[in-house]
C-alpha cells in the first residue's frame, strides 16, 4: 500500500492505477485520471454544466469505498488510492454501455461506440424482445429535430436550458424509470413551448438525438460528409458581446454554428441570433 | 432576461379553486410579485413558493380526476414554476393522470404485490372491473396483514381505505393489539413500542398524557439537547428504516453543523413491499411520533420539522393532522413549547405514489417540489439535507424509541436486546401465517418464534422473505435465525424495514419472482443507467423464462446485478436484484430440470 502524504494546501496528492499524481484542490477524480494521462469514457459530464453523475459509465474504483464511484464528480482526495481498470471497473463500464446499445439507437455516438469495443459490450445477448425507447422523430421547425430514438438521457439538454445556461427552462424529464423522457410541458410542440432556438441543448447533445436541420436533411438525403467540412471562427456580428462562432461548411455552405466550449464568453453557449442568424449570409 | 413562459391553457373554476386554496392556505392570498419572476435571481426565489407544488398537484388531481394542461398551467403560474418542470414533476407520481379519465367515479387502487398476489388480487381485479369499477394495479399499499389491499382516490372528495372505515374510532387499532397479544414478546415481558397502541384514543392529546405521553419532552427540556444526544448515542439505538444507521451520530452531526436553520423529517414514507408497522404506529400512536419528532427538534437545534408520510395512508395522515393540531392547542408546539424558549412546528406532506420517494434524499427533493430523484452522497443530509440545510431524518420507529431512551436513560435501553442490536423491533407479518400484524419483539428472537407470535404457518411452509423486496428470501430450515442487526448480517441477508413475509408450497414462485422484478422496474426513477436499463433487462429475463431462468440467464442475472450493485446511485439500483438472486440460490425459481 503506498501512502501518499498531503503535499501543499492546494494541491492533493493521489494514487490512480498506482501511479501518484498531483492536482489542484477542488479537482475532480476524472481531473485526476487525465492528469495521469489515463482515458475515461464520460457521457453525461461536460465542461461547461453541473455534474449530474447520471450515467455512470465514468465509474472508477476506490479502495475503501462498498460501491464503485462516478470520476466525474467526485472530488479528489489527498490519499485516494483509485483503480480504472480492475475487474469491477470492466464490468460496470461494459454494461451500461451495453445497457444504452440495447435500449438506444447509438448509430451516430461515435464515442459510445467505440468505448463499447474497448469494453466488449454486447448488446445483442438480449434478443429481440428487449424493451427498446420508441419515438417518432420530432420535426417541429426548420431550425433543429428531436430524435429521442437516440436520447441517452444524459440530462446535458435539461441543463443546458436551465440554469447552467440558457434559463429558459423549456424542457425537462418526464415520467420515471425506463419510461423516462424529455419533453416540453404535454409534449407540447416546441414552437408553443417556452423554446428561444438558442440551440445550446443541440450543442450539448452527445448523440445526435438533437440535430440541426441541416444537418438532419443532409444525413437524410445520404450527403453529410463531416470530414470535408471546413471550420472558420469569427466573432458575431449581431451584438457587441462578443461571441465566438465556429462556422462549419461544406460545399460552401454554412451547415451548423457551434461556439468553443473553453470561451470566456459563451462557455459554448449562443443565442439564436449568432445560432441560426447565418442564413442571411447565403440571402435566404 | 426572460420571464417564464406559460401556454394558452386555462384552468376551470373547479381547477383553479383548488390550486388557489392550497396557495391561500399557505402562503395568503397568491399575489405573485414582479420581482419574483425576475429569472435567474428569482430561481431561489421561487422555490419559496416551489415546496407546494405536490400540495397543489394532489388538489387539481381531487378536483378534476386528472391533471389537464389548462390545471397544471395555472399552477405553474401562482407557484412561478416552469410548466415543463412541473410536468416533469407530476409525471413522476403514480397517483396523478394526465388524460382526461372521461368519467367522474373513484378509482380503485388494488394491491398486486406478494403479499396480495398470493391471496389472488388478479381475481379480485377481475370482479371489481366486472362490477364497471375502475382499477389502478397498483404496488404494495402497506396493509399487507388484510390482503387484498385496496385503496380509494377519491373524485371531488378525500381519499379513502374502506377497511379503516369498517372500524370505528376506538378499536381502529385492530391489528397491532391483536399481534400484539395481551401486549406481551415472546419471552413474556410487555411490549414497548406498542405498548399505547388499542390503549390510548389516537385522537385525544388528553388520552395520551393520561397514558403517560409528554413526560419524554418535558424530561429532554429539563436536560438539555446536549444531554439528550448524549444519551441516545449511548443507546445504541440503530435506524429502523432499512439502513440501521447509528441515530445518535446522526443528531450529533445534525447539531453540530453550521447554520442557523435545520430541520427534522420523519420519513413515513413506508413503500417497502410488505411493510405496514409504521402505519399501524401512526394510526393508533400517532402523539408518540410527533413527541419523539419534537424532540429530535430540540436535541439538534431544529426549529421546523415535516413529516413525509406516503400518499395511500390518508386514516394516518388525518390522524397525524389532528393530533398537530391538538399538540398545538396544548402547548407541546408552536412558540416556548413547556414554557422553554424552544419552539418547534411540525408540517404533514403527502407523496403521490413513489417507493423511491422513501430514499432520504429522493424525499427532500420531492418535498421541495422536483422531481423524487435520490441525490449523490456526499455531501450527506446532517450537512446539506432538505432545502440544503442540516436534516435529522428518522424512520417513526426509531423515533418512538427515543421517548424510552429520554425517560429511562441510554444506559438501560442498551441493556434490552443484543451486544450488537439495542432495543426491541417491529416486525411487520404477512403472507401465509395465521395471525398477520405488526409484532414487538426484542432484538436476538429467532425467526421460528416470532412466526410462532403470528400464530405459525398456513399449510407447508416453504420460503420466507425477509427485510422486504429488497431484502432476501429464506428457507424454511433456517428457523433458527437470530432476528438482529448482526445475526442477520452473519447470514448474509438483511432485517431491512421488518418485513417477514411466508410463502407455503401452493405458491407460483415464477410469478411472485416476476413481479418482485416488475415493481424494482417500474420504481425506478430513470436517473442512472445501471438501474435504469437493468431493472428492465432483469424483469425480461423473468418474463421470457415464465419465472424460471435457466441455461445461463442466472449468470446474466448475475452479470446484471454486479453492476447496479456497483454502479447505482442509491439503495434502489444496490438491491434491485437481491430477492431474485436469493430466490435462485434457494431453488425457488431457475431449478434445472
Ligand atoms: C429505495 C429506498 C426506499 C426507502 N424507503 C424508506 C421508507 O419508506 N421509510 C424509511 O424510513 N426509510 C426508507 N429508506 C431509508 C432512508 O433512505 C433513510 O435511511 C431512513 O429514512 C433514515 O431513517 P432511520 O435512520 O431512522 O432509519 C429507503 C431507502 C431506499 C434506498
Ligand atoms: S433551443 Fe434553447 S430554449 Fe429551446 S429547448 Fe434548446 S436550450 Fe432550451
Ligand atoms: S436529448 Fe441529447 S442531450 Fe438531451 S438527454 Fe437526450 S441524449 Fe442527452
Ligand atoms: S439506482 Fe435507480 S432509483 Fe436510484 S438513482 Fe439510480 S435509477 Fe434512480
Ligand atoms: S460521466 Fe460521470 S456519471 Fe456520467
Ligand atoms: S398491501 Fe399488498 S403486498 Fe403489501
Amino acid at each position: 500500500m503506498t501512502t501518499t502524504e498531503p503535499v501543499t494546501e492546494t494541491a492533493v496528492s493521489l494514487s490512480i492505477d498506482g501511479a501518484t499524481v498531483e492536482v489542484p484542490k477542488g479537482s475532480s477524480v476524472l481531473d485526476a485520471c487525465n492528469a495521469a494521462g489515463v482515458d475515461t469514457p464520460t457521457l453525461c459530464y461536460a465542461e461547461n454544466l453541473t455534474p449530474v453523475n447520471a450515467c455512470r459509465v465514468c465509474v472508477v474504483e476506490q479502495e475503501g469505498s462498498r460501491t464503485l464511484i462516478p470520476s466525474c464528480s467526485r472530488q479528489a482526495e489527498d490519499g485516494m488510492e483509485i483503480k480504472t481498470d480492475s475487474e469491477r471497473v470492466r464490468h460496470s463500464r461494459k454494461m451500461v454501455l451495453e445497457f444504452l446499445g440495447s435500449g438506444v439507437d447509438l448509430s451516430q455516438a461515435p464515442d459510445l461506440q467505440q468505448w463499447s469495443e474497448v469494453y466488449g459490450a454486447d448488446p445483442e445477448r438480449y434478443g429481440p424482445s428487449a424493451a427498446k425507447i420508441e419515438e417518432e422523430v420530432r420535426i417541429q421547425d426548420e431550425l433543429y429535430i428531436r430524435d429521442y430514438d437516440k436520447c441517452v438521457l444524459c440530462y446535458k439538454c435539461v441543463e443546458a436550458c436551465g440554469d447552467d445556461a440558457q434559463h429558459t427552462f423549456a424542457i425537462a424529464v418526464a415520467g420515471r424509470g425506463f419510461d423516462a423522457r424529455i419533453r416540453t410541458e404535454f409534449d407540447t410542440s416546441l414552437p408553443d413551448s417556452a423554446c428561444v432556438y438558442c440551440g445550446n441543448c443541440v450543442a450539448v447533445c452527445p448523440t445526435n438525438a438533437l440535430q440541426f436541420k441541416t444537418e438532419f436533411d443532409l444525413r437524410s438525403a445520404a450527403n453529410w460528409r463531416p470530414e470535408e467540412q471546413s471550420v472558420t471562427r469569427t466573432v458575431c456580428s449581431y451584438c457587441g458581446v462578443g461571441c465566438n462562432l465556429e462556422l462549419h461548411v461544406q460545399d460552401e455552405t454554412i451547415v451548423k454554428v457551434t461556439s468553443p466550449n473553453d470561451h470566456s464568453v459563451t462557455s459554448g453557449h449562443l443565442c439564436i441570433k449568432g445560432r441560426f442568424g447565418w442564413s442571411y449570409v447565403h440571402g435566404e | 432576461m426572460a420571464d417564464l413562459h406559460f401556454g394558452d391553457d386555462k384552468p376551470n373554476d373547479i381547477e383553479r379553486d383548488a390550486v388557489d386554496g392550497v396557495v391561500a392556505d399557505t402562503l395568503g392570498p397568491a399575489v405573485v410579485q414582479e420581482h419574483e419572476r425576475m429569472v435567474r435571481g428569482g430561481t431561489e426565489r421561487r422555490n419559496e413558493r416551489r415546496h407546494l407544488l405536490l400540495p397543489v398537484l394532489h388538489a387539481l388531481q381531487r378536483a378534476a380526476g386528472w391533471i389537464s394542461p389548462g390545471g397544471l398551467n395555472y399552477a405553474s403560474e401562482q407557484l412561478q414554476v416552469p410548466p415543463a418542470e412541473a410536468y416533469g414533476v407530476a409525471t413522476f407520481y403514480e397517483m396523478f393522470t394526465f388524460t382526461d379519465p372521461g368519467h367522474e367515479d373513484d378509482v380503485v387502487h388494488v394491491c398486486v404485490d406478494a403479499a396480495c398476489q398470493i391471496a389472488d388480487s388478479e381475481a379480485l381485479i377481475a370482479r371489481l372491473e366486472g362490477e364497471g369499477k375502475h382499477v389502478h394495479r397498483s404496488p404494495c399499499l402497506g396493509q399487507c396483514e388484510r390482503p387484498i389491499a385496496q385503496f380509494i382516490q377519491g373524485r371531488g372528495r378525500p381519499d379513502r381505505v374502506e377497511a379503516d372505515s369498517a372500524l370505528d374510532q376506538f378499536s381502529a387499532v385492530p391489528q397491532a393489539p391483536a399481534s400484539a397479544g395481551n401486549g406481551a414478546m415472546a419471552d413474556g415481558s410487555p411490549v414497548r413500542l406498542l405498548r399505547r397502541v388499542g390503549v390510548v384514543d389516537p385522537s385525544s392529546v388528553e388520552s395520551y398524557i393520561a397514558a403517560g405521553g409528554y413526560t419524554a419532552l418535558a424530561a429532554a427540556i429539563e436536560r438539555g439537547p446536549e444531554a439528550v444526544v448524549a444519551e441516545v448515542s449511548e443507546s445504541g439505538l440503530m435506524g429502523r428504516g432499512g439502513a440501521a444507521f447509528p441515530t445518535g451520530f446522526k443528531w450529533k452531526a445534525v447539531s453540530e453543523a453550521d447554520g442557523d436553520t435545520k430541520y427534522v423529517v420523519v420519513n413515513a414514507d413506508e413503500s417497502e413491499p410488505g411493510t405496514f408497522k409504521d402505519r399501524v404506529l401512526i394510526e393508533n400512536d400517532p402523539f408518540a411520533v410527533i413527541e419523539a419528532a419534537t424532540i429530535a427538534g430540540f436535541a439538534t437545534g431544529a426549529t421546523k420539522g415535516w413529516i413525509y408520510i406516503r400518499g395511500e395512508y390518508p386514516l394516518a395522515t388525518e390522524r397525524l393532522r389532528n393530533a398537530i393540531a391538538q399538540a398545538h392547542t396544548a402547548g407541546y408546539l408552536g412558540q416556548q413549547i413547556n414554557g422553554s424558549d424552544f419552539s418547534f412546528d411540525i408540517e404533514v406532506r403527502r407523496g403521490a405514489g413513489a417507493y423511491i420517494c422513501g430514499e432520504e434524499t429522493a424525499l427532500f427533493n420531492s418535498l421541495e417540489g422536483f422531481r423524487g430523484e435520490p441525490r449523490q452522497k456526499p455531501p450527506f443530509p446532517t450537512t446539506n439535507g432538505l432545502f440544503d440545510r442540516p436534516t435529522a431524518i428518522n424512520n417513526p420507529e426509531t423515533l418512538v424509541n427515543v421517548l424510552d431512551i429520554v425517560t429511562d436513560g441510554g444506559a438501560a435501553y442498551k441493556a434490552i436486546g443484543t451486544e450488537g442490536s439495542a432495543g426491541t423491533k417491529l416486525f411487520c407479518l404477512s403472507g401465509h401465517l395465521s395471525k398477520p400484524g405488526v409484532y414487538e419483539v426484542e432484538f436476538g428472537t429467532t425467526l421460528g418464534q416470532l412466526l410462532d407470535m403470528a400464530g405459525g404457518p398456513v399449510g407447508e411452509l416453504r420460503a420466507i422473505m425477509l427485510g422486504g423486496a429488497a431484502g432476501s428470501f429464506v428457507g424454511a430450515d433456517q428457523l433458527d435465525l437470530p432476528l438482529s442487526f448482526e445475526g442477520a448480517r452473519e447470514a448474509g441477508v438483511s432485517l431491512g424495514s421488518g418485513v417477514v413475509m411466508a410463502f407455503n408450497d401452493t405458491v407460483d414462485f415464477g410469478a411472485v419472482f416476476t413481479r418482485l422484478a416488475e415493481f424494482f422496474r417500474n420504481e425506478s426513477c430513470g436517473q442512472c443507467v445501471p438501474c435504469r436499463v437493468g431493472t428492465v433487462r432483469q424483469h425480461e429475463v423473468l418474463l421470457n423464462s415464465g419465472g424460471n431462468p435457466v441455461n445461463g440467464q442466472s449468470e446474466l442475472l448475475e452479470e446484471i446485478d454486479m453492476a447496479m450493485k456497483d454502479a447505482s446511485i442509491c439503495g434502489l439500483g444496490h438491491t434491485a436484484a437481491t430477492a431474485v438472486r436469493s430466490g435462485i440460490a434457494l431453488g425457488l425459481i431457475g431449478a434445472q430440470s
